[in-house]
């Protein structure tokens, strides 16, 4: 299958395992408005080793969305130390370590999905792709959408487009996949459907990826640790391994132990509000 | 994506019923307007000819089909200097407020120190910029040009800056995380971002670049459709001035016509939100 073999070169390009992809130290971010200080994250620590999957979880106001901005160098920390892959995140960002899905897909609506997919190959001085580098048409029928090519953004359902974006994020093989709540806005057949296919192209590609969500039975789901957050300010309050098989689809949700351990984190998440 | 044949014959019969009926609509879209000017037009000739209106306080359609008729060259010969001016003046104005606008988001400063003075000029009426400028730029093409171009500036300047800031604030962290350029994010992201902004000040410039023009050329001009608009008011030839009135009118419909057909090849991509 074409599809196998182009992702080997994400695979052969994950390179130096020695470092763990992220190293966060006591990092705490502040931010100054006019009235106050807002504090969004409290020496918050945690690691995750190359190819994992973690799952942040917290209500809103938890900070989950700033540390992953911390991690993509779109936030400096206030204090503490935030490693990607043995250096600054501005490394990993300048080497093209990182792809980063959004919430809303932000897809330039006036180029079609292919031409949206290669975005990153035209700016920042570009991601060189190798001979057995997958194609962005490559990455297009990784993510389902083969026969999409040409159509614009407003042609396509919000799935869609978030399945654009993935491909995007994933063009050049990064390191480390950084996900802001990419499927909140999607209803659940089609939240539950790429649920499964992230854990598939995670399996296959072999990425480390960090995912922000406030649903409990996603990051149960989806990670291999959740790392729980609490809000005002965000602090860790547990990092959970997640110890359900490796080859897991969705019916893993109604096993009892993916039960216990989604009650698990929803009591913690329920602390929270008391 | 097309939309296969149906094969069940009720199905048939309701689609070609809804085919007859968007083909009526169609007609029907096209019909109206030409009922309603044709009945305009009766209303007048009727008014016209009823009061015995006289032909110096306003003529009757037919006189002035007539005067455009039989004046046709001499019409069209000050078309042409009003074209110029209204289409240098449309360029120059637009081309400066994309250029400006391009300065404001990029310079926070300059748009703090210059837009309250640009706000103070625009408030300047029309009729009392074009004296002014005729005095600074004399009596030929340049104070008509500058006039249209005063006139196209704000509201082309207001949307570009509008255009270039508001852009999706996810996909300018995107072009951060892919180390972008400021130069690429301008290119790639802002200025595509600004054209649905920028065509809805070009259709407003397209139609008041003529006025502009034509404004300018009511003072001290003796060619144009501003000049010939006076002199014909000044002889009581009213069926000239009618038929200049319309020329003009026509010439600024037509402009507003081709920058909405390059709106529409240009914003082809952008769907339908941005139409």
């Amino acid at each position: 299958m074409t599809t196998a073999s182009a992702l080997s070169g994400i695979a052969a390009s994950r390179g130096d395992t020695t470092w763990p992809a992220i190293a966060c130290d006591d990092v705490t971010v502040r931010f100054i408005s006019e009235s106050r200080v807002v504090t969004a994250l409290e020496k918050v620590s945690f690691a995750v080793a190359p190819g994992g999957f973690l799952s942040l979880l917290g209500p809103s106001g938890c900070g989950k969305s700033t540390l992953l901005r911390v991690v993509a160098d779109l936030i400096q920390p206030s204090s503490g130390m935030m490693r990607v892959f043995g250096g600054t995140p501005e490394e990993a960002r300048t080497a093209r370590a990182l792809g980063f899905v959004f919430q809303d897909a932000a897809l330039l609506p006036w180029r079609n999905a292919i031409d949206n997919v290669s975005l990153p190959l035209e700016v920042g001085g570009g991601v060189k792709l190798g001979p057995n580098d997958p194609k962005p048409v490559d990455l297009l029928r990784l993510v389902g959408l083969s026969g999409w090519e040409k159509s614009y953004p407003h042609e396509l359902s919000g799935g869609m487009r978030q399945r654009v974006a993935i491909a995007r994020a994933l063009l050049g093989g990064p390191k480390l996949l950084l996900m802001d709540e990419p499927f909140g806005a999607l209803d659940e057949i089609t939240r539950d459907r790429l649920n499964e296919e992230l854990r598939r192209i995670w399996m296959e590609t072999g990425t480390t990826i960090l995912f922000v969500t406030h649903s409990v039975y996603e990051a149960a789901y989806l990670g291999e640790q959740v790392l729980v957050l609490s809000p005002n300010p965000g602090r860790v309050v547990e990092c959970v391994d997640i110890d359900l098989p490796r080859d897991r689809d969705l019916s893993v949700r109604d096993t009892s132990h993916f039960v216990q351990l989604a009650a698990h984190l929803r009591g913690m998440l329920g602390r929270m509000h008391a | 994506m097309s939309i296969a044949a149906p094969l069940d014959p009720s199905l048939m019969a309701a689609e070609s019923a809804f085919r007859a009926e968007q083909r009526r609509k169609a007609l029907r879209r096209r019909i109206m307007p030409v009922i309603g000017i044709g009945s305009f037009l009766l209303l007048w000739a009727g008014l016209v000819y009823g009061l015995k209106v006289p032909p110096f306080v306003a003529p009757s359609p037919f006189a002035v089909a007539a005067t455009l008729w039989a004046k046709a060259p001499m019409l069209f010969e000050n078309l042409v200097p009003t074209m110029i001016e209204a289409f240098s003046g449309f360029m120059l104005g637009n081309l400066s407020a994309i250029l400006i606008a391009t300065a404001f988001v990029y310079k926070k400063s300059l748009e703090e120190a210059f837009f309250p003075v640009i706000v103070i000029i625009n408030t300047i009426p029309v009729v009392a910029k074009a004296p002014i400028l005729v005095l600074l730029l004399g009596n030929g093409m340049e104070p008509k040009i500058a006039i249209a171009a005063l006139i196209c500036f704000f509201p082309t300047l207001v949307n570009m800056v509008r255009g270039l800031q508001s852009v999706n604030p996810q996909a300018m962290e995107l072009m951060r995380v892919l180390s972008a350029s400021q130069r690429e994010i301008f290119f790639k992201l802002r200025l595509p971002n600004s054209l649905p902004y920028l065509f809805s000040a070009l259709k407003i410039a397209a139609s008041t670049a003529v006025i502009g023009a034509i404004v300018g050329e009511w003072i001290g001009s003796t060619v144009g459709i501003g000049a010939l608009i006076i002199q014909a008011t000044y002889a009581f030839d009213s069926a000239l001035l009618y038929a200049t009135v319309i020329v003009g009118s026509c010439f600024s419909v037509a402009f507003f016509l081709l920058i909405t057909l390059i709106e529409r090849l240009t914003l082809r991509r952008h769907g339908p939100a941005a139409q």
